[in-house]
């Protein structure tokens, strides 16, 4: 904590130091590497029915003969899956994708807010709010949601962005987490700025944050998955299948009497795919946010 | 202790802060920027969060069917309905149920995964993503992928094909609660999901247990292996260990999305939330006796938060930094 530069946020990447200490244990390393690989082939197998599935046509799916990989594969089911009238699919996936990225944004600008001024601002009761702060977090909000639709539906939001993204924007637990690590974040540069005049909002905004920025990112990503996750309320709040998200139209397809495997499937890949993107860049600040905050939001 | 708390908030490091410095540069007074930063959160957190709550404690005391704002005050009988309600008790039994499988199944999967990716050397990467990806799966989709594919209850599922390998007939895994093969099917769609996240948590923790140790161990002659993993892993990951099967066990209370999924139109492995779900917001609009149900969970999740609390020490950790 005592250091100055400007890479405060940096803390401590997940450095993949190997321990040594565990060496020549039960396992040798052929036998770690075959365990480590018959898990992962576990962990694969699903992705790869999800993309197989996909890629067939129906007759191919539910045939006797179970089939490694489809004989003929059928990309034509993408644009079958854009297309197809009775499956509302595109706007769900832009539904969530706006629900998505506005739920990451309010979450992270209301939260980091509050956060820093219950770590930094000195205020006679700062500790009484931030105990009722940290009291929302003993009643899971999923256990509200019934008293939140009715206040919802009653503010007239049923069915509109504004009724699935602003409840979630206000976080306990995010702004618990904000609030710790502001408390760790070095007072010195604040200070300087305070020299050079700047008031806590200005030195917030021009100090604090861009030099937090690894963190941020950490939440930013745990944050979308979540919303772009999240099931219950929107399935709550999205009565009318244009305000559907990605997640309650997938359920309603598996629901539904008359399935259609394939189109199913190419959905749920597809619903899938942008966290798999998430996940490919943006890993690195995904774990270091897990490891750093040890909880799911 | 409610003083000295107000210091830590204004100074969290008051020995290096030269505190003779005048706070008179700063624009306008610390309260009112203290408002300016909070202000917004605290106002969303009143209307979402504590009006939600406190409208659901004043329902349950009335009969509200249909309507949220009744006028027929019953005191407690929507408790007693619902403490004595088979639907919702049994809720809460498949709740226990759940979460006597799946809490100690992932516990030790992702502890068990976490050794093994720690100790590779060379892919570690790649085998961390493996079991890390699932994470970024919803659980519609896992339930879609376990439902319709790995455990469809028909010839062309993976299990019966794989089972009608070694001769075993096909087996209806979700269709039918006896014998209740529902739970090998809800079980190990959570596994896959949420073990990966653990594992995370648990390689962050062997990361952090300093080396000497295993040096130390070494030369007082512990063998490598189970004997330096009882007496010195599995100690250093005490605390983690704690947390993880709290947020298990919250995470279990929880359940909704592959309950309902997979599950859906049946009457039997209803959790509490799916309960409350169809009491509340199905045929019925029982908002009066949902309100108390979901009343009476978050007591039960407040109680064992507590209680978990009490052996891990939950929350004690933020005075110390």
């Amino acid at each position: 904590m005592t250091t100055t530069t400007p890479e405060v946020g940096k803390s401590a990447p997940p450095s993949p130091k190997p321990r040594r200490g565990g060496r020549g244990g039960v396992m040798s390393s052929t036998g770690l590497y075959i365990a480590t690989g018959i898990a992962g082939f576990f962990f694969l197998v699903p992705f790869y029915l999800l993309v197989r599935n996909a890629l067939s046509t129906d007759a191919e799916i539910t045939g006797e003969n179970w089939k490694f990989f489809p004989t003929d594969i059928q990309w034509g089911n993408v644009k079958e899956l854009f297309t197809d009238g009775t499956v509302p699919f595109g706007q769900s996936l832009w539904n969530s994708a706006v629900v998505a990225t506005l739920h990451t944004a309010g979450v992270l600008l209301v939260c980091s807010l509050a956060g820093y001024g219950l770590a930094r601002i000195p205020y006679r009761h700062a500790n009484k709010v931030f105990y009722a702060v940290l009291g929302t977090l003993m009643v899971p909000t999923a256990v509200t949601f019934v008293p939140s639709f009715v206040l919802v539906s009653s503010l007239g939001w049923v069915d509109t962005y504004r009724g699935l993204i602003v409840p979630g924007l206000f976080s306990g637990f995010t702004c618990f987490l904000f609030r710790q690590y502001f408390l760790g974040f070095p007072k010195e540069l604040e200070e300087a700025a305070r020299v050079d005049g700047l008031g806590y909002w200005g030195a917030y905004w021009r100090i604090v944050v861009p030099n937090s920025l690894n963190f941020f990112a950490a939440m930013a990503t745990i944050t979308f998955i979540n919303g772009w996750n999240s099931f219950l309320w929107p399935l709550v709040i999205g009565q009318d299948p244009g305000s559907w998200t990605v997640q309650v139209a997938l359920s309603n397809y598996m629901t539904n009497q008359t399935v259609v495997f394939h189109l199913i499937f190419m959905a749920t890949a597809f619903s899938i795919l942008p966290l798999v993107f998430v996940f490919l860049f943006l890993q690195r600040w995904l774990v270091q946010g897990i490891a750093q905050t040890g909880i799911k939001g | 202790m409610s003083t000295t708390k107000t210091r830590d908030l204004a100074r969290p490091a008051p020995a290096k802060a030269s505190p003779a410095k005048p706070r008179r540069g700063l624009r306008g007074s610390p309260t009112f920027n203290f408002w300016l930063f909070t202000g917004p959160f605290l106002i969303g957190l009143a209307i979402f969060v504590y009006a939600p709550i406190l409208w659901s404690l004043w329902l349950s005391f009335f009969e509200a069917r249909f309507t949220v704002t009744p006028d027929k005050f019953v005191g407690f009988e929507n408790y007693t309905y619902m403490l004595t309600n088979d639907d919702f008790v049994g809720s809460l039994v498949t709740f226990t149920v759940f979460a006597a499988f799946i809490v100690p199944t992932t516990w030790a999967l992702s502890l068990g995964l976490a050794l093994l990716v720690n100790r590779l050397r060379f892919m570690r990467a790649f085998f961390r993503s493996v079991f890390f990806l699932p994470t970024a799966c919803s659980y519609v989709a896992a339930a879609l992928i376990w439902k319709m594919s790995i455990f469809s209850g028909v010839r062309f599922g993976l299990m019966n094909t794989v089972i009608g390998w070694f001769g075993v007939e096909n087996i209806a895994w979700l269709a039918d609660p006896n014998p209740p093969w529902y739970w090998l099917v809800i079980v190990t769609a959570r596994l896959w999901l949420q073990s990966g996240f653990y594992m995370i948590l648990f390689l962050a923790a062997l990361q952090n247990i300093p080396g000497e140790l295993y040096e130390a161990a070494a030369i007082d002659g512990a063998k490598p292996g189970w004997q330096t993993f009882r007496h010195i892993t599995l100690p250093q990951l005490r605390a983690t260990s704690t947390a993880v099967i709290l947020l298990l066990l919250i995470a279990a209370y929880q359940a909704f999305d592959e309950f309902f999924n997979l599950l859906s139109k049946t009457t039997w492995g209803r959790p509490p939330l799916v309960e409350l779900y169809y009491k509340a917001l199905g045929e019925s609009q029982d908002y009066g006796s949902g309100s108390a149900g979901a009343v009476i969970l978050t007591v039960l999740i407040c109680a064992v938060t507590l209680l978990q609390g009490k052996f891990m020490g939950f929350g004690r950790g933020d005075e110390s930094k």
